[in-house]
């Protein structure tokens, strides 16, 4: 899935700088500029490590978070073979959250750091998640819309200048592509079946089209480190460039499967090709960013007893490793 | 009853073990201790549902009355559910889900090893695919069982009473019933009770390794083979079967 928000948490991290000499920043951002990939051990300024230790986290609880809504759907699943599938994205989502959280933990920051910040609210993960789960078709329009937007946003990364970062991306991506296919499948068996599998696809747009365009983050006119990230080559396309992207990409594909989106404002415009939509409420992006989403306490309760649950479990698998090379050692 | 039906109800039998305790997996998907225990347990659960969907399937070859894997998933009553009582029991906390796991692979893995060499080349192809996945999944139960049980005070007590607990749910693993009988007179099937030695002693030494105490022989429940489930049995189905029960016929 997709970390959004970039530069939602943490305000400011960012601009704070790591006592850098001019004559450092230049050389980096020279590298940048040659489209060089920086490296765990190369020099890099503190703001840049920062601002990618944010991300990088943000994107792993994403994948982490992610997997409550759709293993919602798990033990109901229709068939066996979605069943199948959809445990083995599930299954996919928890292993980009492992390889993500290694890429972060090459700029020095623990996973044990990371996960806590997650659990005590610190960090952030993608505010998509906090949408309910309803039925089925939820998780053909997560897999159509929600991998859909993660897929635009992550292509670019797969270019990203940090190179632990770029190359976990990669994997990512292929996966990805796969699941957003695999959503996108959902979607049409259901609107090629009854009349209640189709109303069933119609209401799970209508619920997820607009949180899925707020994936992209404010408006660029709102996005306030958008212009740094993009001189480090982290970003390559501002927030409202790859939303536009996304929607005139999906718009089509609605069409094909019969569905209407939910936005009487929408429209083509002939002389650009680009699809004009309305406003986003932005107040409810905000809300759900900051708590107050239909599950944001659910979804953190949840994390957290995860977590608790498994302390002792964790502390006997230290004790025995302990007790272990205690014994090879002695040996 | 005559070759194929022994075959197809025997097949049955063994898809209902791997789809209910994949069932009871999933339901463990994102509540787990650590992340890589999320990747192992999810991989896991997709062996076994990938497991009855190739036994219901070749069910269903095998009785030739046109029923699909999810005919057998999701369209029976519960008491033509085989499965045994063990893999229905709820997940209860990580030890009891790991002493679950241990108790009905090391049986499981033993009983598919005998039908990778009975006669007939549906199961044995079935049986040896699985092997392989059971065989890891053992290492990493056990492995799991071992921490648990060596690890700490606190550790140890819990798994063994997940051992105590779950011990009354093995004696019918053991206990042959008609079927048993046709699909190891038919098709050089599992001799039960031969497989039972051979358990006995996996999970001794398993147990062994983790510092416990194999419970004490008991009274044993049993039903699960006859279709009589313990009282989760009806939840999970409900469960497990709704979008199959609330929109007949219709295709996902």
């Amino acid at each position: 899935m997709y970390t959004q928000g970039l530069d939602q948490s943490g305000r400011g991290d960012s601009a704070k700088s790591g006592g850098e000499s001019k004559e450092q920043l230049d050389a980096f951002q020279a590298r940048i500029d040659a489209e060089e990939k920086i490296e765990a051990k190369d020099w890099m300024p503190e703001a840049y490590r920062r601002t990618l230790i944010r991300q990088i986290s943000q994107h792993a609880h994403s994948e982490i978070i992610g997997m409550q809504p759709e293993g919602n759907w798990l033990t109901r699943a229709p068939s066996l073979k979605r069943k199948a599938i959809l445990l083995a994205k599930i299954q996919d989502e928890a292993g980009h959250g492992l390889y993500l959280y290694g890429a972060a933990e090459t700029l020095g920051v623990s996973r044990d750091q990371m996960v806590a910040d997650l659990l005590s609210g610190k960090a952030k993960y993608s505010s998509i998640f906090n949408y309910p789960t309803l039925t089925w078709a939820d998780i053909g329009a997560i897999g159509w819309l929600v991998d859909g937007a993660a897929i635009m946003n992550q292509i670019p990364l797969c270019r990203c200048s940090y190179g632990p970062y770029s190359r976990a991306m990669i994997r990512v991506c292929k996966e990805e592509s796969f699941h957003q296919r695999q959503g996108f499948e959902i979607m049409l068996t259901l609107c090629r079946g009854t009349e209640e599998q189709k109303a069933m696809a119609q209401d799970a747009l209508n619920r997820f089209w607009w949180p899925s365009l707020m994936m992209f983050g404010p408006n660029d006119s709102a996005s306030k480190h958008s212009a740094q990230s993009m001189a480090w080559k982290i970003k390559r396309f501002s927030n409202d460039e790859l939303r536009q992207k996304f929607i005139d990409v999906t718009v089509p594909q609605a069409d094909f499967l019969g569905l209407t989106i939910p936005d009487d404002k929408l429209r083509q415009n002939e002389e650009t090709g680009h699809y004009e939509h309305s406003e986003i409420d932005w107040q409810e992006f905000f809300e759900v960013i900051s708590g107050n989403g239909p599950c944001n306490k659910e979804r953190m309760a949840k994390r957290r007893k995860a977590h608790d649950d498994g302390a002792w479990v964790r502390e006997a698998a230290r004790a025995h490793a302990a007790k272990k090379a205690d014994a090879s050692a002695a040996a | 009853m005559t070759d194929k039906n022994v075959l197809a109800a025997y097949a049955t039998r063994l898809g209902d073990n791997a789809l209910i305790i994949g069932q009871r997996m999933i339901e463990l998907v994102a509540a787990g201790p650590e992340l890589e225990e999320e990747l192992a347990n999810a991989n896991f659960a997709l062996d076994y549902i990938g497991q009855a969907r190739m036994f219901f399937s070749y069910a269903g070859e095998c009785e030739g009355a046109g029923r699909s894997e999810d005919d057998f998933a999701f369209l029976r009553p519960e008491h033509e559910y085989q499965n045994l009582l063990l893999v229905e029991q709820p997940n209860g906390h990580f030890g009891d889900a790991i002493v679950r796991q241990v108790l009905f692979d090391s049986w499981y893995l033993a009983l598919l090893e005998v039908l990778t060499r009975c006669s007939d080349e549906g199961i044995s192809d079935i049986a040896a695919r699985a092997c392989k996945e059971v065989r890891y999944h053992l290492r990493h139960s056990s492995q799991w069982l071992v921490r648990l049980g060596d690890g700490t005070d606190e550790s140890h007590a819990r798994v063994q009473q997940s051992l105590n607990d779950l011990w009354k749910f093995t004696g019918e693993m053991f206990v042959p019933d008609d079927l048993d009988d046709e699909m190891r007179s038919a098709f050089n099937g599992p001799h039960l009770e031969v497989l039972e030695t051979q358990w006995r002693a996996d999970v001794a030494a398993i147990v062994a390794e983790a510092t416990l105490d194999l419970p004490d022989d008991q009274w044993m429940a049993s039903g699960g083979k006859q279709g009589r489930h313990t009282e989760h049995f009806g939840f999970l189905l409900a469960e497990m079967q709704i979008m199959q029960r609330t929109f007949p016929g219709a295709t996902w």
